[in-house]
């Protein structure tokens, strides 16, 4: 058991992980099982108050190692070796009953996603104060009453009574901050943060990031900061452990992490964004014009879109940029006819769209292809490759066989992926060739333009800069037109020749790339673009500092 | 409380009212295309044309058909079931006795067998996969694949017959004593427990351990609740709806399905009622017990839907 003394101690060493090995088995269809190494000998070692930021792109075994500081395995995965010592003892030798005494009591964890981590039968209060209650930190009361601070040194809007409501009544920002106001509630000494605010807008990210910064900073709490995004842990830790593939990379101070990066990958992930991009001048007439549209869900009760008008011109970039709910998607639905506008008009070379899908001709499906944020869902897992990318190619052009064969071949060389990858199943890609994969079907109907919808977005941000390369090489061999909806501005900068900033289903900015980006900036464009986490320390609060106006998402 | 959920509770009434009135338009067609006439039944092959002509003019069987169901559909609603055409007693008099052992068998039985049927279930997801959750499995299995007459018999032979616990039929009567009547109809309850217990039990399971995969099990299970508090406070809240469903769906088995059971054991049940009737070919009583039956039915799935829409807290809490 761990001494009383020493965990109210304000430093020394909390947790001290030795030589940790982690093996998962997985069961690939029609082969045998496989065991793999996930995590390969990773020590580490955090003092108390400390915030240790854990890096990596998908698969590096950050989350792994987190949930390890737990004696968790997540789907079947197996801690085989090492030692986990905290606060002074190992706990994977203290078995099942011994790890269900430190979860929620010594350590705590706040997920990815707030919104699927709170059981939606539950009040927000029962599950904010189980743990304490659970563990007997505290009476219910006085459990109740430190959430109830916990949420008010949150930000959280009415503190005293949004512990009454559901999870679906609350937004995913706000429910990240009751999420690590759970973590808090019993008065740990380690939390594992694990990528709390990536599935953010901008705009929410930083103040929840502030809060979550500020709350540790206030409690004392140690933490394992786990993310991608260097540039947001670079706010928070105090140290950085670079992971790649399960092994270490890189360990040192933030500053130095970020400035003096001794490794080449860690210099890769820091120099990540920047692509250069000349914006392109526009024609005088463009291809695609969306007049004053309006559109709505629900038969005109839920106006998304008022009033757009964007133009799109041969050849060029559009990006769309906007936080969730801003109509960003929704413009697309009524580009593509998916979601007929109530008013206002598309005109596609000179003439006019029809507004609803099933009134356009095969020709004009042709013209607009889409590419998705999710490739795993917008694949049939069913098919291979070259069934998928070949579907189009006899849908429009009537091509097959020997014809099709060699046309699915140049389209895949075209997306840098070899004539191997045909007869494979989207299972058996990485989550950057899935993507490219969706490339090459949009493109195999040899479309004026294709919308990408947050295609970079669920991408680890090497495998996102590989995408935008690829799709600015493509526009310039083919001539094809991108629509770009993201709500990451960096991406922006790197693709757009036009940018629209949405905003509560209106444009609030439109114009050249380097028009838009310039100031003077409208309040919500100087919001987006303050918002973006920079790799600089202290960013964090001179952003907050300076900005004037709050995001919708609170 | 809210709008939404009443308004949802009032169309779900307001359907199974509508698709009440549907059912007994379908019996009463049924049982006009049979073949076969009611007076010739009553009187017999011998009786002359005359006697035959009188009796129709009688019972009104003369009349147009639609006539003839707004007649027994003015009588339902009065709560009049018309008279057994062989017996010449009053159906709903009758019927009132029968119905009330019948769904007391089938309380008894649901007593038992839903409380236990979850349970199950839960252990089973507890020790998925393990020996427990296979011989759970297994057991339930087993007694639903046996028919109802097999087990019925086994319970017969070895409860009544070798160690005269209880009695081999189920004999109830007025004036009876609570325990007395429990005790008679403990066999043929259990026999409708071992029935109905695996459909239950496979769903309980099945609609947890879908919910298991939810990332909020995964948060129980880092607060350090123990696996059974996980289950029984995260994820069966949010199984509710479909096990109550086959909950709902087992219940009316129970009314309405216990023809063999309540022939077994002699128990003078609806489902006796219905088969006796029904070999003498007497129409009125099959209509009624038919239109019984069908409300049962349609009475016990509004109760699972509502309680769906009640368990769903984005229902019961709008934004």
């Amino acid at each position: 058991m761990p001494d009383e003394q020493s965990r109210k101690a304000k430093s020394g060493r909390l947790l001290d992980i030795r030589n940790l090995r982690i093996e998962a088995t997985t069961y690939p269809p029609g082969e045998p099982p496989k065991t793999i190494t996930l995590v390969h000998d990773v020590s580490l070692t955090l003092e108390r108050g400390k915030v240790l930021g854990l890096i990596g792109e998908s698969g590096a075994g950050k989350s792994t190692i987190g949930l390890a500081s737990m004696g968790y395995g997540r789907g079947g995965c197996r801690i085989i070796g090492g030692e986990v010592v905290l606060n002074g003892r190992d706990i994977l030798k203290g078995g099942r009953s011994g790890l269900r005494k430190l979860r929620g009591r010594e350590v705590c964890y706040v997920a990815q996603s707030a919104a699927a981590a709170f059981n939606p039968a539950h009040q927000l209060m029962d599950q904010v104060v189980e743990a304490s209650l659970l563990h007997g930190t505290a009476k219910r009361a006085a459990a109740e009453k430190r959430a109830v601070e916990l949420f008010r040194k949150l930000g959280l809007p009415d503190p005293e009574n949004i512990g009454k409501r559901y999870p679906h009544q609350v937004s995913g920002g706000q429910l990240q901050r009751v999420m690590t106001a759970m973590a808090l509630c019993s008065e740990p000494d380690l939390i594992v943060f694990d990528e709390p605010t990536t599935a953010l807008d901008v705009t929410t990210q930083i103040d929840v990031l502030a809060a979550i910064r500020d709350a540790i900073r206030d409690t004392g709490v140690a933490a394992l900061y786990i993310t991608h995004d260097l540039a947001v842990v670079a706010q928070v830790a105090d140290e950085i452990m670079v992971l790649r593939h399960g092994r270490l990379v890189e360990w040192g101070d933030t500053r130095q992490i970020i400035k003096e990066p001794r490794q080449e990958y860690t210099n890769a992930l820091v120099s990540v964004h920047e692509i250069e991009h000349q914006e392109k001048k526009a024609a005088d007439t463009p291809f695609l014009s969306v007049k004053n549209v309006t559109a709505a869900y629900g038969q005109g009760t839920v106006k998304v879109l008022k009033n757009v008008s964007v133009d799109i011109h041969s050849g060029q970039t559009l990006a769309v940029v906007g936080e969730s709910g801003s109509g960003k998607s929704t413009l697309a639905r009524a580009i593509t006819g998916l979601l007929p506008p109530m008013e206002g008009s598309i005109t596609f070379g000179g003439k006019k769209l029809s507004n609803a899908l099933s009134a356009r001709s095969k020709e004009d499906l042709r013209q607009l292809q889409m590419v998705y944020q999710m490739a795993d869902v917008a694949m049939n897992p069913r098919q291979p490759i070259s069934t998928i990318i070949g579907r189009p190619l006899e849908f429009y052009f009537g091509m097959k066989g020997a014809e099709r064969d060699r046309r699915v071949a140049e389209l895949l060389d075209k997306i840098e992926m070899g004539k191997g990858f045909a007869d494979r199943y989207p299972a058996e890609l990485s989550g950057g060739q899935k993507q490219r994969v969706c490339i090459a079907r949009a493109l195999a109907a040899k479309p004026k333009l294709i919308i990408c919808d947050e295609v970079t977005s669920a991408l680890d941000p090497l495998v996102a800069n590989g995408i935008l390369k690829l799709l600015l090489e493509l526009q310039a061999e083919e001539g094809v037109a991108y629509l770009f909806i993201t709500h990451d501005l960096a991406t922006v900068r790197s693709i757009a020749d036009s940018i629209a900033v949405m905003y509560r289903g209106e444009v609030v900015r439109y114009g050249s790339k380097s028009e838009v980006l310039a100031p003077p900036f409208d309040p919500y464009t100087d919001l987006l673009l303050s918002s973006v986490p920079e790799m600089e320390i202290g960013w964090l609060d001179k952003a907050i500092a300076s900005r004037r106006m709050e995001s919708a998402g609170n | 409380m809210s709008s939404p959920i009443l308004k949802l509770i009032v169309q779900r009434v307001a359907l199974g009212i509508v698709l009440l009135f549907a059912v007994s338009l379908l019996i009463f067609v049924g049982t006009e295309i049979l073949p076969g006439d009611v007076a010739q039944s009553i009187l017999g092959q011998t009786a002359t044309p005359q006697a035959l002509a009188a009796l129709r003019e009688e019972l009104g069987l003369n009349d147009p058909a639609y006539v003839r169901y707004l007649r027994w559909l003015g009588g339902v609603l009065s709560g009049d079931l018309g008279t057994a055409l062989t017996s010449g007693h009053d159906i709903a008099s009758s019927i009132s006795d029968r119905l009330a052992n019948t769904l007391f068998l089938a309380a008894c039985a649901a007593v038992v067998a839903v409380p236990l049927a979850i349970l199950l279930g839960l252990l089973a997801v507890r020790y998925r996969n393990g020996p427990v959750d296979k011989a759970i499995s297994a057991f339930a299995l087993a007694s639903t694949s046996f028919p109802e007459f097999f087990i019925g018999y086994l319970l017969v032979f070895f409860f009544a017959v070798k160690w005269q616990f209880f009695p081999a039929i189920s004999t109830v009567f007025d004036g009876m004593s609570f325990i007395d009547r429990l005790h008679a109809v403990a066999l043929p309850a259990t026999a409708l427990t071992l029935v109905v217990l695996a459909h239950m039990m496979r769903m309980t399971r099945a609609a947890i351990l879908n919910v298991m995969q939810s990332a909020y099990i995964e948060t129980a299970e880092l607060k350090g609740l123990r696996p059974l508090e996980v289950i029984r406070k995260h994820a069966f809240p949010n199984a509710i709806a479909p096990v109550v469903n086959v909950v709902m769906l087992n219940l009316a088995y129970l009314i309405v399905g216990v023809v063999v059971v309540e022939v077994i054991f002699v128990y003078p049940g609806m489902g006796q009622y219905l088969v006796d009737h029904v070999a003498k070919r007497d129409v009125p009583v099959v209509q009624a017990v038919g239109l019984i039956f069908a409300a049962v039915y349609i009475l016990l799935n509004i109760v699972a839907d509502i309680s769906a829409i009640l368990a769903n807290p984005r229902l019961r809490h709008p934004k």
